[in-house]
């Protein structure tokens, strides 16, 4: 493991979620520091020469987004943590949210004076509990302390964040879809333009940066833009939380500087593959990791993944992503047709229905792989959802019918033989098996 | 819902003003927990404090998979039967427990104890497979361990609210 640490920089105790241990760590000094001795935009400037980018999905760069707002344009702006965290193998906001859910609310009354926000909201997905019990217990405590509220450390700042729970729909973490939802209205996606930075929360510019994103915040105007840059590869600065489950010996949250290589966090941080199985497949960043970066669904094959850098130009010019930072690793053995039938019913349940392709779409692939998956495959079926997946691309409001049709394409792509014999012989190669086989 | 408006009108102070539809959902949230599901009079309440239409209300409702229009079972088991948890046994456990509770998924027993469904990827995949029992999770379960936690629950007292909390 690389010694660079920007969050995962302090023993995890019985009490280090709680302020007076994140003040002893030097908590609050950045808001300190930006609230006495910075403006507005050059909190922003610095975040812009931080190299910052989004760790939500697509890599955006947040001082380019915060650059759309203009905190002096005299209306009300808006800043929305995304920690609806429902990508399926994503688990590394819960870290920040139960260990260091001040970092959060640091980093959050630092970029809300830099975008001129005097209301904030965190969206929290509704089945976590003790995240959001952390969350809001964190919240009342830098209330108590005037963190947060009016006149913040007596500088005249004022600015409140209100948590808000989620109630289960994954498209929720799709920006404009949470806006919808706190809205309290129907959470459909937005079309785009206009951006979220000119018509976001109650038609008000609004910046969504997912929690890792803001979190980073605090650490960058402590020790400057340049420090952040010296840690990771020059096109993917900093670290990353990486959550990995799967068949590995030791799943669970990682913070890796950017760049690091993927065959030692594989083997030596985590642990390797059970009974020491060969690898078969990894999904780097969630089972979308493309949603937002556009044709990039894939799964990654064993020869293809040992020798990359875990980097986002990296898995970007591999096909992949890193993107929300959910690794999955998939041991030989296993059955990728199964693994895809679980991928698209998942789909086909959490589209909202606005877009025929999406809903259409995943309904016919779900209906095509589970009619495979019974030995009832034809032999027509594959190219059939290759035309499906194919026609989610670039058609849809949001990043979910294009991450259903790509996750499809990366699968059929790689794995286009493991399919082809479950359709030919009306059974799986590998005995259906998705548990680490036994060896 | 009437009784928890005053402490709904408390979450206005953080809030920017004259928005009260962001109140739609914690409030749908907090009639839950407070009823175990959300009734037509809390609709009518709902409508009647926030003066929104109705069907916003509705809409509201029929999106989340977490808002319920009908009480579940006292013990509410949620198996996440995603791509991580799958891939360490969630399927086994789910049939599991159909078994051993008698019931299908989607089902509650006849006595109202229990209530078996499937979620989606509860962001614990570390934990897999993982099962939320009511609102905790309960991860790294095995077969043996779902047993043990029937054991539990069935002599543990049941929560206020069904599915709710402890
Ligand atoms: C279907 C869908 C689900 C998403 N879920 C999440 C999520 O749970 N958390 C998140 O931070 N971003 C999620 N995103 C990405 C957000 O739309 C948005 O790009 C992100 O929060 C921006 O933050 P960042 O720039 O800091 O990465 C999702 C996108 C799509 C299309
Ligand atoms: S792509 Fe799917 S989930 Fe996204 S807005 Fe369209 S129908 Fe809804
Ligand atoms: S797959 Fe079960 S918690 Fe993520």
């Amino acid at each position: 493991m690389t010694p660079a640490r920007v969050l995962m920089n302090f023993e995890v105790t019985a009490t280090s979620h709680t302020l007076e241990a994140y003040r002893a760590r030097g908590g609050y000094q950045a808001l300190e520091k930006a609230l006495r001795t910075l403006k507005p935009e050059d909190v922003t400037q610095m975040i812009m020469e931080s190299g910052l980018q989004g760790r939500g999905g697509a890599a955006f760069p947040a001082g380019r987004k915060w650059q759309g707002i203009d905190p002096y344009d005299g209306q009300p702006h808006y800043l929305v943590a995304n920690a609806d965290e429902g990508e399926p193998g994503t688990f590394k906001d819960r870290w920040v949210l139960e260990y260091s859910p001040h970092t959060l609310l640091e980093s959050m009354a630092i970029a809300a004076y830099s975008l001129g926000a005097r209301h904030n909201f965190i969206y929290i997905r509704g089945e976590y509990d003790l995240p959001y019990r952390r969350l809001a217990a964190a919240v009342e405590e830098a209330y108590g302390a005037g963190l947060l509220g009016e006149n913040i450390l007596g500088s005249g700042f004022a600015t409140d964040i209100f948590v808000f729970r989620g109630a289960g729909a994954y498209v929720c973490g799709e920006a404009s879809s949470l806006l919808g939802s706190i809205e309290g209205s129907r959470a459909y996606p937005r079309n785009r333009p206009p951006r979220m930075t000119v018509s976001g929360l109650f038609g008000r510019p609004t910046v969504v940066n997912n929690v890792e994103t803001l979190s980073t915040i605090a650490w960058i105007v402590d020790h400057g833009a340049a420090a952040f840059r010296a840690i990771g590869t020059p096109t993917s600065p900093g670290t990353r939380l990486l959550s990995v489950s799967g068949h590995v010996r030791r799943p669970g949250v990682y913070e890796v500087e950017l760049g690091y290589a993927w065959g030692r966090f594989l083997h030596e941080d985590c642990g390797g593959i059970p009974g020491d199985r060969p690898l078969k497949a990894v999904i780097p960043g969630g089972i979308s990791s493309q949603v937002l970066t556009g044709k990039d669904a894939k799964v990654l094959t064993a020869d293809e993944m040992e020798g990359l850098t875990l980097d986002h130009d990296v898995l970007r010019k591999a096909g992949s992503s890193l993107g929300s930072g959910g690794m999955i690793v998939i041991a030989e053995g296993t059955c990728m047709v199964r693994l895809l039938q679980i991928m698209l019913r998942f789909y086909h349940h959490e589209s909202c229905g606005q877009c025929t392709p999406c809903r259409e779409g995943t309904g016919w692939m779900h209906r095509i792989i589970d009619r495979i998956v019974a030995g009832d495959g034809r032999p027509e079926d594959l190219e059939r959802l290759y035309t499906i997946a194919r026609a989610n691309d670039g058609t849809t409001i949001c990043g979910l019918g294009d991450a259903a049709g790509y996750a499809t394409v990366a699968m059929l792509d790689n794995f286009g033989d493991e399919f082809a014999y479950f359709v030919e012989h009306k059974r799986s190669r590998h005995q259906g098996n998705i548990e680490c086989p036994a060896s | 819902m009437k009784h928890l408006i005053p402490e709904l009108e408390a979450l206005k102070r953080r809030l920017p003003p004259h928005q009260d539809g962001v109140l739609v959902l914690p409030a749908l949230r907090r009639i839950q927990e407070d009823r175990g599901f959300i009734a037509d009079e809390d609709i009518d309440g709902l409508v009647e404090w926030l003066g929104i239409p109705r069907i916003q209300v509705e809409e509201v409702l029929s999106f989340y998979s977490m808002l319920r229009r009908a009480p579940v079972g006292a013990w509410h088991l949620q198996v996440c039967h995603n791509v991580s948890c799958s891939m360490h046994g969630a399927e086994r456990l789910l049939a599991h427990l159909e078994e051993r509770l008698g019931i299908a998924c989607g089902e509650t027993t006849a006595d109202g104890r229990f209530t078996l469904s499937t979620v989606e990827c509860l962001g614990a995949c570390g934990g897999a497979p993982v099962v939320r029992v009511n609102e905790a999770y309960r991860e790294a379960l095995s077969v043996e361990a779902v047993d043990a936690l029937l054991e539990e629950l069935a002599g543990a007292a049941p929560p206020d609210t069904p599915g709710g909390w402890v």
